[in-house]
């Protein structure tokens, strides 16, 4: 603890993003990163807390009050080092975690809290800036193989601490490029790939291969898998989106008519195409979802939602609604989730700032229109989700995304594979891999982490069961 | 007065279940639970008569026994009212007496000195008494002498208690010829001494079932001693003779005892053969060990071979007192002279004493060489039966006053006035200052001066001389080069010892940069060392041992001047001779050497020094490696020995993956222990060249255990570390940690170390490092036996716990961290620790997020289900047990136990449990005061308990007077509990009425045996207001409390605080450490009306780390020894137990109850309850939830609500009731004491702990259904015919309508605290200002006992013509006290002493003025008493804050520590004032304009009200005088006081002071 009254003194600062006019012209990060001396200066006011509930509220326990101190001392390299010893991807974590760890600051009792994203932020790039990140390949390497399915945040952490203990690591991906949800899950506006792109780099350098455009199961045989590599472990996400089911026969109460109608897509299918236009990719305008001049209502008021949000504005969008079933949220913590829990408050992100009408309470009752998406017919919930009667309305829709959250990952393809050839059964009842607590599945040496074990979650849980799973990996390697 | 007895124990009282038959069984097993009779202590009156002449007369015994009488108020009394705990007298022999009894008996005795005689105690039982006589019979005729008989002794037995008389020995007088070959005199007094020594040694061999009642008292032709287990005034009725007419002597000194306990002993009674000890050795362990480890180099000319009949020289079991005796017995019968003897044993503080000469500082250098001085508390009064003095500790911890006549004759004794002397016969009034000795010489037929007598022993032998040829300083040892070093295997290294970056950030870091040991608050939550996951250090199993009630902790930093760590290192030579080889020895100033220094020694050759290194690596891969090397290496220190080596150097260098360090504390103690135990250890130093200690508790360790000097080369490193570039890289950077010169770093963290060492010596009590060296003054907690016997022998461990095994396999593990099989797994970084921090995959916490977030939201919500989830986290600790009560569990139900005798436990529907509304009443809050928390949170505290009808507590720190009164709502803010702490701040008489309890805090679990300071920036307007002292004025409270030395002086507490308001009961906090139960059966005796052990555990406020973690014992351990102790001494029935230290669930309770305790204390779960989210920052004043913070703006942050507290007092009474009504307790009494409701949950002991063993815990003392197991009947506090009752009477007047009133009164000695109770009432009626100045005008006549005129209030003036004891205007709250002597002497007033000791401590206000000399420690904490002296001893003005003093005479030394505000002015005729002055917080001055109106007004109040005639010379000579006077000005009052100046002119501030 630096200045053991800058709590006092300082203020927070609050983030600060480019004007939305400028950014809403371009796909470029929105936030501006802020001077170093700002986040020095914010980091004096951390208190070194005897309990840091910052550091219990961090799924991967960021050592947070240190590498304050050492932001506020100026002695980067060490509050890199520190941040590094926990989390192999700060640069994504301090982009894009919702960061529980500034819900339990102590400071946040009474006070704001201490801006813990923004600092690891700054430290991350500070090093990258100052080239304090440098491949580090294992001294000794051992026999050991093992084959990481999946390359969002859960496998590349899986696969990076493994390398770090010395095995083979072979990182699988079935998309043309490596970061599954990180690089086409989230718009360049909040992450930028190059970002991705560097820390990739270093990885392949420490000795981690990268096979892309493989789809074991598919491509790959599960046999040859199994055979070739001592441990497995699956990291695909849970990237089955949930949907309103299509009108059946009796039709049933949560059915929904017309869901085939044209215009109407998932949210992922929206922002993978979306992030590679980016790229510079081009899709043929049969496949294309643009926005551009468009009435968009995004059903669903999750993050997912908000990506939604502020890519149709780019693409622009003549107006954007976005609904959501639940009512709206307090805006402030109310009694059932006390400080130090993270609370369930109305959170506006910078997509919201940048234009869209947001409703809550809404039910989607039906799709309107003869091929292509004219409207939605919604009706008005009370609290216990009941329909309030007579409150149906309309809300005219040329281009409808479907944020309604995954159920879970593929089955057909691995999965099945696996289960087929290995004579054994996955999934939990919740469609999720189900694995005991060392992360190890019903077949032995095949292990999962991250949402395809643990369900849709955030990026940061998904590189903590990442490391749990590698060294519980690490483990049973060693025998 | 430890004693030290195992094996002999005489029989037990009444109340035990048992046959005195069966008595010797008492030590063997386990069925005294945690009683330990090692633990005993007491404390005594003692004195002497004596004619200076030698004249013998019966009159002087008679006059020794009066003063006996006199002093029996500083006795005590147990359960049964006429067994006391042992008086006695030493006499000359009577020969007119003897004579004519022998004649009676046909025993014809030859010429005076030609026959030894004694009494001796002897078995009822014939047959084994006739085993006794026979033994005599044999040995008098092996040694040539002739058994002239046995008198048998006639005594009166229906005068003494029912326990003294079960346990009564046949007393026999013994008479002894001299053979011709035997000279007489001292050729004789040795001879009866190696017959009494092999008797002695017969009958302890044997197997005879009495052999606790034999005990011979001595046996001489000198001196003859009567003495027993007898209360004072039962001494000349027990022994009738002592009426005898015929019996004469012209000296006779006498003793009585005040026992913690009431264990019989007879034996115990002192005087002793050679002395009489008042006090406490506080190294006791330490000495014994030392002086068994010399007894292989003993030789005598007098003795020569019969030397060997005298061992064991120390006899097995004696206290203290007797141990010290038998050294004295040696040493003075192998040739030196009594006082000779006592200047060695009990050597002035004359280290750092600038007033001595260098030959006597030679002659006390010369002899530290070869003895340790036995530290503590003492004064000793000694004669050989024609010489008698008296000598008093370093410290003056102990009162010992003197009065010659005219006809020379003198008395000393602990008071003033146990005798009646014609004020007109007295020639001198005096006392004995610290370190000196009195004496008389009763052939010469004067007093020979303590100038004269360490002249003349100073000039005995050529000491100066041979430690200029033999003692060889390190510093003038040839340095030698030390090569560069690789600071690359750091980190490794680090590891390799367990180093996590929380010992390098939280513990070197701040030692390195301030010099000073690091602070922390909030106490300690984390595993006992035995249950911990991690690997521990083997340091972290010892808790350091402290200092309560029967003997003060002293102050390290104010009082320096007793204070050493100079070391004497090298083989010692029998110290029955003095040569100059003597001192051929290393002298080390520092013990903790730096590196270069050890290379010195490695490679010294001066002299014939020569100096071994010894390896203490062992083998990784060799399983049986870790034992055999522990034993190796004590033979290899063995035969460096005989290979004649001056040192060993033990050594873990060379760490590396096949080579791993035994633990250093177990290689040195089990060197040390294996060399006692051979009698060599005195041949060699011991030096360690370690990597393992890094903070100051390892290194007390190491020295506790025996190390003479130690070079932690790897703390070095980590500094080295810390400050280069490659520092950082431990944390994970290049940075430097700490940008400082590495000389500069390493001075500084060599100077922490030594004021952390030099703090947990003064805990104990202990002066110097010479004496605490192996003084093994800790206990430790979960070790198993097989290692304390084998490497710490003598230590206490009470519940067992890791053996070698598991200590080899933490060192293992910890090994294995450093050198991991797989390369990969090398981290560059250091573990993170989180022992001081919660940290994840650190140590375990109990008060961690989700229990601090899930208490919080339950109270808030008043949610008992949301509680439950939180007592749950608390109380199923399955996966991390933590504390002792965490393997505890409760009997299921329908289960029977052996203890319950079979009855099973049966549930009962909760409406039958007790209503919470009654069991609030146990509940209290801790201490916590106003200043270490805020104005909110201690008012909400307040409110909520008051509410509920439990108790809130002040802490130290008084309490604003506003809140005494209720608010209009029925609320009240008032503490009920207010606590008087060492400090005295705020603790007026108003303060003392306004409490439904006062608490003594003795101790406190945080830091127990430590002081405290509020620096001057912290003390804000309204803590100095109620704190009655300056704002910005810094505040010290002192280690002990000034007042309290000792058991009887506590007693003295008590009772004053008992007179100032009766109806409030009178409370002690102790804290939990071995022994702590027999301090608490003294406390009850000292009628106490409840006491507190708190655990070790506990405490929100700031203190040294080392201090919350490793001192003090948890609550588990010190309630139940508590609750057995005075269970076992049927003492329990008159006194309520309370617990406390980190108290959080109703499991919690229900353990503490059924471990014995009444009621409960609440602290750190309060503070959380109201918010405090473990910041840990209560130090920093910067709690930013306003809990613990005086800072206005953090303070608004404050969101605690009284609800809070009482939702959850709720449901912690909810939980407890629950628990009750699952074990079928109805209510709590029944549950007090009943440890068959508990086991040990064998399923969750960690393996570390799987031999632990609870068994002394859960112990259940088998007694008498009389004795009461919980509190039943109240003390009894005598204070129903006390003097004030008689002056309330005088006062009514005044009391009831303020009319002035005036009267005269006798007093003397036993009129003890005159003037509190009179106080109270005023206070009660007036408030604290009320009653006009002179409204209550009492003259008192003759010598005042102890606290004359303490917590006088406004409005009584007190004129004492005649003299006072101790204590005099002890928080004296605005009355006025003139003493001056009886108008018929005719001495010199300002050179004889007219009041005692730790006069107007913690003054208040008020005038006071004193005709004569004063004691030590005069005016210590005022506040703002206005007062003129003639003169005083040491430390006068220590601590204090306010007020005007003002003496006109000498000072003793050390003047003015610790002194941070108010003026002092000293008449300096002499001109030596300024080196008796502590400089180090105050500067002289000359008086100014406004000091010169100050000493006019003052003196000539003195002269107006004492007649005194200095201060008429002054007033009539005053501006020549005033030219003599010296201006004492603390240096941050001066600072304060011109500021306020400045403001005054500018029209700002109100002038006030205090």
């Amino acid at each position: 603890m630096g200045d053991i009254r800058g709590f006092i003194k300082i203020k927070r600062a609050q983030v600060t993003y480019r004007p939305v006019c400028e950014r809403i012209k371009d796909y470029k990060e929105v936030f501006v990163l802020r001077p170093e001396t700002t986040s020095q200066e914010q980091g004096s006011r951390c208190m070194d807390c005897g309990t840091p509930f910052c550091h219990w509220a961090c799924p991967v326990g960021n050592y947070i009050p240190e590498w304050n101190d050492a932001v506020f001392r100026k002695n980067w390299e060490k509050a890199f080092n520190l941040l590094s010893a926990t989390n192999p991807l700060p640069e994504i974590t301090g982009r894009v975690c919702p960061a529980l760890c500034e819900y339990s600051c102590v400071l946040g009792i009474n006070d704001e809290a201490i801006t813990i994203r923004e600092n690891e932020l700054s430290v991350v790039e500070h090093a990258f800036k100052n080239n304090l990140i440098k491949a580090h390949p294992p001294k000794i390497r051992t026999k050991k193989k093992v084959a990481v399915i999946g390359s969002g945040p859960a496998g590349l952490s899986v696969a990076t601490t493994l390398n770090k203990f010395g095995h083979n690591v072979v990182v699988f991906e079935k998309d043309d490029k490596v970061g599954g949800i990180l690089r086409y899950g989230i718009p360049d506006f909040k992450l930028e790939k190059y970002v991705l792109d560097r820390r990739i780099k270093i990885y392949e350098r420490e000795g981690i291969k990268f096979v892309t455009n493989t789809n074991v199961g598919a491509d790959y045989s599960v046999k040859k898998l199994l055979k070739e590599f001592d441990a497995v472990c699956l990291a695909g996400g849970s990237r089955v989106p949930r949907d309103f089911p299509p009108k059946a026969d009796p039709p049933q109460a949560e059915n929904i008519e017309d869901r085939n109608l044209d215009g109407i897509h998932f949210a992922m299918d929206y922002l993978i195409q979306s992030n590679k236009r980016v790229r510079g990719i081009k899709f043929s305008a049969d496949k294309l979802i643009d926005a551009k001049g468009k009435r968009v209502v995004v059903i669903g008021g999750g993050d997912t939602g908000a990506d939604c949000v502020g890519t149709a504005n780019r693409q622009g969008a003549s107006c954007v609604v976005q609904i959501e079933i639940m009512p709206k949220p307090p805006e402030c913590r109310t009694e059932n989730f006390p400080w130090p829990k993270y609370p369930l408050i109305l959170k506006t992100s910078t997509s919201h700032e940048e234009g869209a009408e947001r409703k809550w309470s809404i039910l989607t009752k039906k799709f309107v229109g003869d091929k292509q998406v004219r409207a939605i017919l919604c009706v008005r919930v009370d609290s216990a989700m009941k329909e309030i009667k007579g409150s149906e309305f309309e809300i005219e829709a040329d281009l409808v995304i479907l944020a309604l959250g995954f159920i879970g990952p593929e089955y057909n393809g691995l999965i099945k594979e696996i289960e087929t050839h290995c004579n054994a059964s996955l999934l939990d009842a919740r469609g999720n891999v189900k694995t005991d607590s060392n992360y190890q599945t019903s077949v032995k040496k095949v292990f999962s982490a991250g949402d395809m074990h643990r369900g849709q979650s955030l990026v940061v849980w998904a590189i903590y069961e990442g490391i749990e799973a590698a060294k519980n990996i690490n483990k049973f390697l060693r025998g | 007065m430890i004693d030290s007895r195992k094996e002999k124990l005489s029989a037990v009282g009444p109340w035990l279940r048992r046959e005195a038959s069966e008595t010797s069984s008492l030590y063997d097993g386990e069925q005294f639970g945690l009683y330990d009779r090692r633990f005993e202590h007491d404390a005594c009156g003692v004195g002497f008569v004596c004619d200076i002449k030698g004249r013998k007369s019966h009159d002087i015994i008679q006059k020794g026994i009066e003063v006996l009488r006199r002093l029996s108020h500083r006795g005590a009394v147990g359960a049964d009212p006429k067994t006391g705990d042992g008086a006695g007298i030493l006499i000359q022999i009577p020969d007119e007496f003897l004579r004519k009894e022998c004649a009676k008996l046909k025993i014809s005795l030859p010429e005076f000195g030609n026959y030894g005689v004694g009494l001796v105690f002897l078995p009822q039982d014939d047959k084994e008494r006739k085993f006794c006589l026979d033994a005599f019979e044999k040995i008098i005729k092996q040694e040539k002498e002739k058994l002239l008989g046995f008198r048998e002794i006639e005594v009166d037995s229906s005068i003494i208690g029912k326990t003294a008389q079960n346990t009564q020995p046949k007393i026999s007088q013994i008479f002894i010829e001299k053979s011709e070959n035997v000279k007489k005199g001292l050729d004789f007094e040795r001879k009866l001494y190696l017959i009494r020594k092999q008797v002695e040694n017969i009958i302890c061999a044997s197997t005879i079932r009495q052999k606790d009642f034999f005990y011979i008292t001595n046996i001489s032709s000198q001196t003859l001693i009567y003495k027993g287990l007898l209360m004072p005034d039962q001494v000349d009725g027990f022994f009738p003779e002592l009426k005898d007419e015929s019996l004469t002597s012209s000296l006779c000194l006498v003793h009585s005892r005040y026992s913690t306990n009431t264990f019989p002993t007879w034996d115990l009674a002192q005087p002793f053969r050679y002395l009489a000890h008042n006090g406490e050795i506080n190294t006791l362990r330490g000495n014994i060990n030392w002086m068994q480890a010399r007894e292989g180099l003993l030789k005598s000319i007098f003795f020569n071979k019969d030397i060997e009949k005298l061992k064991p020289v120390i006899v097995p079991g004696g206290s203290d007192s007797a141990v010290i005796d038998n050294v004295f017995e040696l040493l003075f019968l192998s040739g030196r002279s009594l006082s000779h003897v006592m200047s060695m044993l009990i050597p002035s503080a004359w280290e750092q004493n600038k007033e001595l000469n260098s030959e006597l500082k030679n002659f006390y250098k010369y002899h530290v060489c070869f003895m340790e001085p036995w530290d503590g508390p003492a004064a000793i009064a000694f004669t050989d039966g024609t010489n008698i003095g008296a000598v008093l500790d370093r410290n003056g911890l102990r009162p010992c006053r003197y009065i010659v006549t005219k006809d020379d004759f003198v008395v000393m004794a602990s008071e003033v006035g146990v005798l009646d002397i014609e004020p007109k016969n007295i020639k001198l009034s005096g006392r004995l200052n610290p370190g000196k000795m009195f004496y008389i010489d009763t052939k010469k037929g004067r007093i020979i001066g303590d100038d004269e007598i360490k002249k003349e022993l100073s000039a005995k032998k050529p000491y100066g001389k041979w430690l200029k040829e033999n003692l060889v300083s390190l510093d003038d040892v040839k340095g030698v080069k030390i090569k560069e070093k690789q600071l690359k295997d750091t980190l490794t290294l680090l590891k390799a010892f367990g180093y996590s970056k929380e010992d390098l950030k939280m513990i070197i870091s701040p030692m390195v940069q301030n010099s000073q040991e690091p602070i922390g608050s909030m106490g300690n939550d984390t595993p006992l060392a035995v249950l911990s996951k991690n690997p521990q250090l083997l340091y972290s199993y010892f808790k350091q041992l402290f200092a309560q009630v029967t003997n003060p902790a002293i102050d390290p930093i104010r009082e320096e001047i007793v204070m050493t760590l100079e070391s004497f290192v090298g083989s010692q030579k029998n110290i029955l001779e003095e040569t100059d080889k003597h001192c051929h020895k290393l002298y080390v100033k520092n013990p903790i050497l730096e590196n270069r220094e050890l290379e010195k020694i490695k490679k010294i050759k001066q002299k014939g020094f020569k100096a071994k290194v010894i390896s203490i690596l062992f083998k990784v891969d060799d399983k049986k490696d870790f034992r055999r090397r522990l034993d190796e290496i004590c033979k290899e220190a063995e035969l460096a020995i005989k290979d004649g080596y001056s040192f060993i150097i033990l050594s873990d260098k060379g760490v590396a993956s096949e080579m791993a360090a035994l633990p250093a504390l177990l290689a040195a103690g089990t060197i040390h222990q294996y060399l006692v135990k051979k009698a060599l250890r005195t041949q060699i130093g011991i030096i360690l060249e370690t990597a393992e200690p890094r903070e100051v508790h390892h290194f007390a360790l190491l020295f506790g255990y025996g190390v003479d000097c130690i070079n932690p080369y790897l703390s070095y490193d980590a500094i080295e570390y810390l400050i280069s570039t490659q520092g950082g890289s431990a944390f994970g950077g290049k940075e430097k940690e700490l940008d400082l010169d590495y000389k500069t770093a390493i001075k500084n963290y060599r100077k922490a170390l030594s004021k952390g060492i030099l703090k947990i010596l003064s805990k104990m009590g202990i002066s110097t490092l010479h004496s605490y060296r192996g003084a093994q003054v800790f206990e430790a907690i979960g070790i198993a036996n097989e290692v304390i016997e084998k490497s710490f022998s003598g230590t206490p461990s009470r519940i067992g716990g890791v053996g070698f095994v598991e200590i080899e396999k933490e060192t293992l593990l910890r090994h294995s961290e450093a050198f991991p099989k797989n390369k990969n797994l090398e981290t560059p970084y250091l573990a993170i620790g989180g022992l001081y921090q919660w940290k994840k995959g650190g140590e375990f916490h109990l008060w961690n997020p989700e229990t601090i977030a899930s208490l919080q939201d339950a109270v808030r919500k008043n949610n008992y289900s949301k509680f439950k989830e939180f007592s749950n986290l608390i109380n199923d600790q399955s996966n991390n047990p933590t504390t002792l009560r965490s393997l505890l569990k409760f009997s299921a139900k329908g289960e029977t136990s052996p203890q319950s005798g079979g009855k099973k436990i049966i549930p009962i529907p909760l409406d039958q449990v007790e209503p919470k509304e009654s069991i609030f009443k146990r509940f209290a809050t801790g201490a916590m005061s106003f200043g270490s928390i805020s104005k909110g949170a201690h008012e909400t505290l307040a409110l909520a308990m008051n509410k509920i009808g439990a108790k809130s507590n002040t802490g130290e720190g008084g309490e604003d007077p506003a809140r005494f009164i209720q608010l209009p709502n029925g609320d009240s803010l008032r503490s009920a509990i207010k606590q008087v702490a060492s400090g005295r701040f705020g603790v007026t008489t108003n303060y003392l009425v306004n409490a439904d309890e006062l608490q003594i805090k003795i101790a406190q679990g945080a830091k127990p045996g430590e002081g405290g300071q509020l620096p001057g920036h912290k003390v804000s307007e309204i803590i100095a207001r109620t704190r009655y002292t300056t704002p910005g004025v810094t505040l010290i409270s002192p280690p002990p409390h000034h007042d309290i030395y000792s058991i009887e002086d506590l007693a003295q507490l008590i009772f004053d605080l008992k007179n100032v308001n009766p109806k409030a009961r009178i409370s002690v906090k102790l804290v939990s450490e071995i022994g702590v139960g027999t301090v608490a059966a003294g406390v009850a005796k000292g009628h106490a009306d409840m006491i507190l052990i708190s655990g070790g555990d506990g405490g929100t406020g700031a203190s040294p780390l080392s201090s919350i973690k490793h001192a003090g014992l948890p609550w588990e351990l010190g309630i139940s020894e508590t609750h057995q102790t005075l269970v076992l001494n049927d003492l329990r029935s008159r006194v309520r137990l309370q617990t406390d230290g980190q108290m959080r669930t109703g499991r919690d309770v229900a353990i503490a109850a059924i471990l014995g305790a009444e009621e409960y204390g609440f602290c750190t779960a309060a503070l959380i309850i109201m918010g405090c989210v473990m910041l840990r920052h209560c130090h920093l004043n910067n709690c930013s939830v306003g809990v613990a913070t005086q800072d206005e703006i953090l303070q608004k942050r404050f969101l605690g609500r009284p609800d809070y507290v009482i939702n959850y007092f709720n449901f912690v009474v909810q939980e407890l009731r629950e628990i009750m009504a699952s074990l079928g307790v109805r209510n709590i009494n029944e549950m007090i004491g009943n440890t068959e409701l508990l086991e040990v949950n064998k399923q969750i002991i960690p393996w570390k702990a799987k031999n632990i063993d609870y068994s002394r815990i859960l112990y259940k003392p088998e007694v008498d259904k009389a004795v009461g197991k919980y509190c039943m009947i109240s003390q009894d506090h005598a204070i129903d015919n006390v003097l004030d009752k008689k002056l309330i009477e005088f006062s009514k007047d005044a009391l009831e309508s303020a009319v002035t009133v005036n009267a005269e009164f006798k007093i003397n000695n036993t009129n003890r605290t005159t003037g509190a109770m009179l106080s109270g009432e005023v206070c009660k009626r007036f408030g604290e200002d009320a009653l006009p100045e002179g409204t209550i005008n009492f003259k008192f006549k003759g010598v005042a006992g102890q606290s004359f005129g303490a917590f006088l209030a406004k409005g009584i003036n007190f004129e004492l013509e005649g003299q006072a004891n101790d204590y005099v205007g002890k928080g004296i709250s605005g009355g006025k006290i003139i003493i001056y002597p009886d108008k018929k002497t005719d001495y010199d007033s300002s050179n004889n002493v007219i009041i005692g000791n730790t006069c107007f401590y913690g003054a208040i206000k008020g005038e006071a003025y004193i005709k004569g000399v004063a004691g030590e420690r005069f005016c210590i904490r005022n506040s703002g008493l206005l007062t003129v002296v003639e003169g005083v001893g040491d430390h006068g003005c220590e601590y204090m804050t306010g007020g005007r003093v003002i003496i006109l005479g000498e000072t003793g030394r050390n003047f003015g520590a610790g002194m941070s505000g108010g003026i002092a002015y000293i008449y300096d005729e002499d001109k030596n004032f300024a080196s008796r002055c502590n400089l180090e917080m105050v500067e002289l001055d000359k008086p100014n304009e406004l000091d010169r109106d100050t000493l006019h007004n003052l003196i000539f109040n003195h002269y107006k009200y004492t007649k005194s005639t200095k201060a008429k010379f002054i007033l009539d000579n005053f501006k020549q005088e005033l030219k003599k006077f010296i201006k004492v000005m603390p240096l941050e009052y001066k600072r304060i006081l011109e500021a306020r100046e400045q403001e005054e002119k500018l029209g700002l501030g109100e002038p006030s002071d205090g």
